[in-house]
């Protein structure tokens, strides 16, 4: 017989002999591997003390980029939309007026911008999407809320903090993959 | 009017009090049994169990009983209500009345009076046991029945078909040990070991096989077959809620801690204390007794961890090998055992 991996075993097809069909010693071999995992170091994380690293290409909330001078990166293209699968975002596109070139960096910009947590699969196709680096999956996961409007977040709780005004916030949210990287 | 006065009222009070301290420390284990399951149950899969009610979630078994009293209270509308009602409270009766034959341990003294730590001496005390728990799958069997839902009946069907096989094979391991003891009294049987060697070396595939059977009887997996969560999702209390359901729950610790007791009596010394003599020692006094009562909680505790560590060790028998194993093999086993047993005590009295 041909086998994928040399670990599958054929199946035994032995009559049972009769120390075997009264079970007793085979649940006595059964119960001394179960005492040996009584002893083992367990594996749990304990959740809100501790919390499990996660892997580098983890994948959650998403976040709004800003440039270095802190302009909204966003010009409100729709191509994230049009990426994602799950069509969890929307959006409504305004006109840059003069004097606010200090807060969007192209002349259009997402007035409204909303991503529905309920909907997105966290997939990062609109990462992937983004033409101008404004959306990136972050670390952190969405948490529980008690009604479904909580769970349309909009652009205040998807945009990164200011560099120029919260520069340690900014890093915070922007280096916590590294930082975690370093600390491994 | 007379007669009313004979009685020995200060003996009833006592019996009262020793029967209410006995049915709570019962509910006390049961009640602990439920942590304790859930502790191993996570320690042999390598995790750490319930820990955030209390220091060590010890107080998890309060906060899980206060959540079954506050559930809804539902009674299906096509079910029997007497019947359905009477499910858990005979299985839970049950459970509890076979404590009432069990030595806890050796008399106390106190107030000049001497006072057995035993409910009742019953002179055929095991026999009570056997029926008793035979009547145990009446809880099981009328619940199922009143529910009137096919997975319960199914249930219902299996667990009296289960109880009845090895309960067979049960009564004849226990046959050969009594006729080593003699005796039908369970504290007539722990003196003897007490004096002399445990049972348990006389008769150690008796006791293999008691124990197989006690674990079908009480319904621990992997006999488990008429709560099988799996195919029969919880069987026979699948249409219970709230207190019910729970008294069907803690029916099953309860049960598995009297068997438990049951077991340590007849096999291992019940409240006998080993590499110790007892007879050197009666100046001890009440001490005595309490160390034998400790003792036999030590028995029991290993007892019950045994059959919790065998349920998170093992899977489920299917129907045809639940059968096989009780019919084919442990009753002619029994049967041996008990041929071989004869055999021998007839010979050594000749
Ligand atoms: S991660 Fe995927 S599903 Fe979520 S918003 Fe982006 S493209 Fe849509
Ligand atoms: S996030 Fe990127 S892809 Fe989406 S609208 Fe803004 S610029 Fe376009």
């Amino acid at each position: 017989m041909i086998t994928l991996t040399n670990r599958s075993k054929p199946v035994n097809r032995k009559k049972m002999t009769f120390l075997e069909s009264i079970y007793i010693w085979n649940t006595f071999i059964g119960m001394m591997i179960t005492l040996k995992h009584f002893f083992k170091k367990k594996v749990t994380y304990q959740y809100p003390e501790q919390t499990r690293p996660y892997s580098p290409v983890f994948r959650g909330v998403q976040i709004l980029n800003r440039d270095e001078e802190g302009r909204e990166r966003c010009t409100a293209c729709g191509l994230c939309a049009v990426a994602c699968p799950a069509e969890a975002i929307t959006m409504e596109a305004a006109e840059r007026l003069p004097g606010e070139e200090n807060l969007y960096r192209e002349e259009k910009y997402a007035a409204k911008y909303e991503i529905n947590m309920l909907r997105c699969i966290f997939c990062g196709f609109c990462e992937e999407a983004c033409p101008k680096d404004a959306i990136y999956l972050s670390e952190t996961h969405a948490p529980a809320a008690y009604n479904r409007k909580n769970f349309i977040y909009n652009k205040q709780d998807l945009l990164i903090p200011n560099p120029k005004t919260q520069p340690e916030e900014y890093a915070q949210a922007k280096g916590l993959r590294e930082i975690n990287k370093k600390k491994k | 009017m007379i007669h009313l006065l004979t009685i020995d009222w200060l003996l009833m009070l006592e019996k009262l009090i020793l029967i209410a301290i006995i049915v709570m420390f019962s509910l006390l284990v049961a009640m602990y049994s439920t942590y304790a399951e859930r502790k191993i149950a996570a320690f042999m899969q390598d995790r750490i169990g319930p820990n955030r009610a209390g220091p060590f979630g010890i107080l998890q078994p309060l906060a899980d009983g206060g959540k079954l009293f506050f559930k809804e209270e539902i009674i299906p509308s096509s079910s029997n209500k007497i019947l359905f009602i009477l499910g858990p409270s005979l299985a839970m009766l049950t459970a509890m009345m076979t404590c009432a034959v069990v030595p806890w341990s050796t008399d106390l003294h106190l107030f000049n009076k001497t006072i057995p730590l035993q409910i009742a001496d019953v002179n055929i005390g095991i026999l009570y046991v056997f029926a008793v728990v035979s009547l145990g799958v009446y809880g099981i069997m009328i619940g199922g029945w009143a529910s009137n839902n096919k997975f319960s009946l199914l249930a219902a069907l299996r667990g009296a078909s289960q109880v009845i096989s090895y309960e067979l094979a049960m009564g004849i391991a226990f046959i050969a040990l009594l006729m080593l003891t003699g005796s039908l009294s369970l504290r007539t049987i722990v003196e003897q070991q007490v004096t002399s060697h445990w049972n348990i070396w006389y008769q150690p595939l008796g006791f293999l096989i008691f124990f197989v059977c006690a674990l079908a009887e009480c319904n621990r997996t992997p006999f488990d077959l008429s709560e099988a969560e799996s195919e029969l999702n919880m069987g026979y209390h699948q249409e219970y809620s709230s207190m019910k359901l729970g008294f069907y729950l803690f029916a099953e610790y309860v049960n598995m801690f009297i068997s438990s007791a049951i077991m340590a009596t007849l096999y291992f010394g019940g409240y006998d204390i080993p590499f110790f003599n007892e007879a050197a020692h009666t100046d001890w006094g009440n001490w005595l007794a309490i160390a034998g009562a400790v003792c036999f909680m030590i028995k029991i505790s290993i007892f019950i961890f045994t059959f919790m560590w065998i349920r998170w060790t093992v899977p489920r028998f299917r129907y045809d090998q639940l059968m096989t194993l009780g019919w084919k093999k442990l009753i002619p086993l029994a049967l041996a055992n008990m041929l071989i047993t004869g055999a021998v005590v007839l010979w050594m009295h000749k």
